[in-house]
């Protein structure tokens, strides 16, 4: 196998409800080293989410299901795998941060308990060894240990996400899912919980996918940068590619032009017109060209690839180079 | 900890003093109810050819003869010294008579209760996992029936093929478990499974309701997320937060099934606290009767009072909030 921690190839997934298809995630290539951080941006529907489940095989039972791809996780074929491999996985080599951290602890449990849980599954500890694992992880997300044998009613959201990422982090996986880990987060807090994913993942060397619709938080802490829209990756390329490469796709052009500029006096913050292509109706060229300005009438007839536009550095449009 | 555990007992406390009061009010409106109700339980028990003198003479001896108000407060003030006073129907004290009685009825309504608990939570866990498929539907189909079927008539019913049919099972009657163990058994499986049977069925429906609300919870993806194992997710993530509202329908269904065996006591001929009632108020015996009625009442406070401290003890959040 490759030395990639992640490879993702031509992924796609389909939700199937009675009513329709929805074609969530379309081709998506990813491929990610050890240790590095990927930004995954993109609206909401975009399908980053979906992404992000796939690897940990957590698709809704029933409903999501991968139609083509594969997804290698650590030299492991993930989507081949069976259940007992992939329960040995989950939380162990790699985990997750949920978006809202109101609800992603179990209320009745403390979280002390919440955190020994996974430790307990995944290395075989002493008692005393687990519980001192237990104790360093909550001072390392800035808990103090005695409250380990309080509920999550207890705590402010804040400190739950704090929690959730000591879950995610105390078995020390070589990837973490963070699935807007800050969205659901006072704007002060989010600021704080940025600081401190970044720091972690620095001292445990953990590489990381996070999703955010936010550039600003991809900024402060991601090498990679990849954008997706309607189900596929539009652009993608080292952050510096991203934010201040000489080429962009018109699309993510439009997100820059959504943030507002404190050096600047702005009336209004540009939009994107229009709304993303319906999920449950295939397309066959530029998923964009509906909105974009640039767009010709071969945009919306053929299907665009990935292009090169610097080294490392890919876009999807056909304007670009 | 200690905290948590000064508490509970000030809820428990609370608790205490306002079913007192509750009780306080059952105890007048019998008594009201039970002095409006023509009827004379001396006159019952005597007989048509009992003399006028034979009569007022018993009346003064119990004290029916004293002011409505009197009979009250002799009857509430013994209570408090453990007198519930004299059965003329049977001629002895009461609380001999009410507490075996009771025993009885219980020995009814426990194993009822745990098998209708124990049974109702597995086929409610097992329906809501296996939603939408063939076992679902059986397990939903039978709680149905299971609640539609009055349980008289399942008991005539199982009267008719397990022991006139089939003849495994006796007809009827009662053996004290001290007296012959292995026969009280066996004249009890039939009575306790059919008053299992109606709260087993409420259990199944409530347990596979509440399971189906949890299971798209948060949490329980993030228990995934962790590698656990289904067995432990649905028992530790799913059932432990599901639990809430299966508790305060098992406190309901404790407290019915104690006063609702009257008519399986009735049908299989067991001497239970019901068909005390049926005797008692046949004959108006209404100072039996009147605490026959406390001690139900009571029953019902006890289940309540059981279901708020296993509130507590489920939900750490109900127990920070009292």
């Amino acid at each position: 196998m490759t030395s990639k921690l992640l490879e993702i190839k031509d992924l796609s997934v389909e939700y199937k409800t009675e009513e329709a298809t929805v074609y969530a995630v379309n081709g998506l290539d990813i491929s990610l080293d050890y240790g590095q951080a990927l930004g995954l941006v993109g609206e909401t529907g975009a399908g980053k989410t979906t992404s992000a489940l796939s690897i940990m095989k957590l698709l809704p039972a029933g409903v999501g299901r991968v139609t083509s791809g594969s997804i290698f996780l650590d030299g492991v074929d993930v989507l081949g795998s069976s259940k007992k491999k992939i329960g040995e996985m989950r939380g162990n080599t790699v985990s997750m941060v949920f978006q809202d951290p109101m609800t992603s602890l179990n209320p009745v449990m403390t979280v002390g308990d919440q955190i020994l849980e996974v430790l307990k599954i995944h290395k075989n500890l002493s008692k005393s060894e687990l519980s001192k694992a237990v104790d360093d992880m909550m001072e390392m997300v800035g808990i103090p240990s005695y409250r380990k044998k309080e509920y999550p009613h207890q705590f402010s959201g804040g400190m739950k996400q704090r929690i959730v990422i000591a879950i995610a982090l105390v078995c020390e996986p070589k990837l973490i899912l963070a699935d807007e880990p800050t969205t659901a987060l006072d704007v002060t807090i989010q600021a704080q919980m940025l600081a401190l994913i970044a720091d972690l993942k620095k001292r445990l060397n953990t590489a990381m996918i996070l999703i955010t619709h936010d550039l600003g938080v991809v900024a402060q802490v991601c090498e990679k940068v990849a954008v997706m829209y309607a189900g596929e990756i539009v652009e993608s390329g080292t952050a510096e590619n991203i934010f201040s490469g000489r080429y962009r796709h018109p699309y993510t052009a439009g997100l820059f032009g959504a943030i507002p500029k404190l050096d600047e006096e702005t009336r209004r913050l540009e939009t994107i017109d229009g709304l993303m292509p319906d999920p449950t109706e295939k397309v066959e060229g530029c998923r964009f060209a509906m909105r974009c300005k640039y767009a010709e009438d071969d945009c919306i007839n053929t299907a665009q690839t990935m292009v090169e536009a610097e080294p490392g550095h890919f876009i999807r449009c056909a304007k670009v180079g | 900890m200690k905290f948590f555990k000064n508490k509970l007992l000030q809820m428990i406390l609370r608790r205490i003093i306002q079913s007192v009061i509750v009780l306080l009010f059952v105890t007048l409106l019998v008594f009201l109810v039970m002095q409006a109700v023509p009827g004379d339980p001396i006159i019952n028990f005597l007989g048509e050819a009992a003399t006028p003198e034979q009569i007022a003479y018993f009346t003064a001896l119990f004290g029916f003869d004293q002011p409505v108000l009197v009979q009250y407060f002799r009857w509430i003030t013994g209570l408090f010294q453990g007198e519930m006073g004299r059965s003329v129907t049977f001629q002895m004290q009461i609380s001999d008579i009410i507490f075996e009685r009771l025993g009885t009825t219980l020995l009814l309504v426990i194993p009822a209760f745990i098998i209708s608990v124990v049974f109702g939570v597995a086929f409610g866990v097992i329906a809501a996992l296996r939603r939408g498929k063939f076992l679902d539907s059986a397990v939903t189909f039978f709680a149905n029936v299971g609640m539609a079927m009055p349980n008289f008539w399942m008991g005539i019913l199982g009267i008719y093929i397990f022991a006139l049919t089939l003849g495994v099972l006796p007809v009827q009657g009662f053996v004290s478990p001290t007296q012959d163990l292995g026969e009280s058994i066996h004249r009890l499986i039939m009575p306790v499974i059919i008053t299992a049977s109606g709260p087993l069925a409420v259990f199944t429906r409530q347990t596979r309701s509440a399971m189906l609300e949890v299971v798209r919870q948060d949490y329980v993806r993030t228990a995934e997320a962790k590698g656990l194992d289904s067995r432990n997710i649905i028992i530790k993530h799913q059932l432990r937060n599901a639990l809430i509202p299966i508790v305060t329908v098992m406190g309901v269904m404790l407290g019915a099934m104690i006063g609702t065996t009257v008519l399986i006591e009735s049908i299989f001929v067991i001497p239970g606290i019901g068909s005390l009632m049926i005797t008692a108020i046949r004959s108006s015996d209404y100072l039996v009767i009147q605490n026959g009625v406390l001690l139900l009442a009571v029953a019902v406070c006890v289940c309540n009072l059981a279901v708020d401290i296993l509130y507590g003890v489920i939900d750490p959040r109900i127990r920070d909030a009292k």
